[in-house]
């Protein structure tokens, strides 16, 4: 929650400073992001790769607890896919890229914004974010009466870590567990959707 | 744009190496966090300097939220349907 406000005064301040001062070029320059960006998606690798719990996680998995990310990719393309067909300027495929951040706003939307334009990198921010927040808010009530996947099905790709531990308080360690493999799966598969999506 | 896949590649396996390096484990942490913040703040840039989407903020807003919505809505459905046929006959 915290770490969400911070990244939306960062993304505000920006956006408040280019409208009152002319800016020095290589602040404007998309290769100045683009860079940090490569640097980003390593230091990200580093995370995965050096997780404690990636590996032991790993050892236990068999296949009931792989549908979990699975119906969570499906579920969350075919709902966003869908509302945006609906809704009036952004395609079915734009909805999904929307939806395939899974929650994990700060790389979905730097990506999104460097793949396809600003305009829905600004759009997955906002959605994404909103998505950690609805699952804080709703996590009590969708584990009571919607079933114990539902609350991690919720937290997408947060499930690893900020949501953590609401849904371990709310359905037990054995599901902790789901929620950390749901998590990272769906981490490392954020990149490649989006790419599949609007590359 | 597959050049991303390579960085991430390349940043597990580094991990990989380096999983008992707590130290540089934390400088890791550090600067990934600072990266997200700096990319922020430059996509905040970048979309100020762009009129067509700073009119359209409150849109964009909407859309967001629509999007969420639906988005978690269709995941916790099946994942209601996953609970039901694998998960709660424990219970």
């Amino acid at each position: 929650m915290r770490n969400s406000l911070l990244i939306l005064t960062c993304f505000f301040a920006g956006l408040l400073l280019t409208r009152q001062t002319r800016l020095p070029g290589w602040l404007t320059d998309d290769r100045a992001s683009l860079y940090t960006l490569y640097a980003l998606l390593f230091l990200v690798g580093v995370g995965v790769g050096s997780n404690g719990q990636t590996w032991t996680i790993l050892r236990r998995i068999n296949w009931k607890i792989v549908l979990v990310p699975a119906i969570v990719v499906l579920g969350t393309l075919l709902g966003a896919g869908l509302a945006a067909h609906f809704l009036p300027g952004i395609s079915w495929q734009e909805g999904m890229a929307v939806g395939a951040g899974f929650g994990y706003y700060s790389l979905s939307s730097i990506l999104i914004s460097q793949m396809h334009s600003d305009r829905l990198g600004v759009v997955a921010l906002l959605a994404n974010i909103m998505r950690e927040m609805l699952t804080l808010l709703l996590t009590p009530l969708l584990a009571r009466y919607l079933g114990k996947l539902a609350p991690i099905a919720a937290a997408g790709a947060t499930a690893m870590d900020t949501t953590l531990p609401i849904i371990s308080r709310f359905t037990g360690s054995e599901y902790a567990t789901i929620a950390v493999f749901s998590g990272l799966v769906l981490t490392v598969l954020v990149p490649f959707l989006l790419l599949l999506l609007l590359g | 744009m597959w050049i991303i896949l390579l960085f991430l590649a390349l940043g597990t396996l580094a991990g990989v190496a380096l999983r008992r390096q707590q130290r540089l484990l934390s400088w890791a942490n550090r600067g990934a966090t600072t990266a997200v913040y700096l990319l922020l703040f430059l996509l905040g840039i970048s979309v100020g300097g762009n009129q067509a989407a700073m009119s359209a903020l409150g849109s964009l807003g909407t859309q967001a939220l629509l999007l969420s919505l639906s988005g978690v809505a269709g995941s916790v459905l099946l994942a209601l349907l996953l609970y039901r046929w694998l998960f709660c006959e424990r219970d």
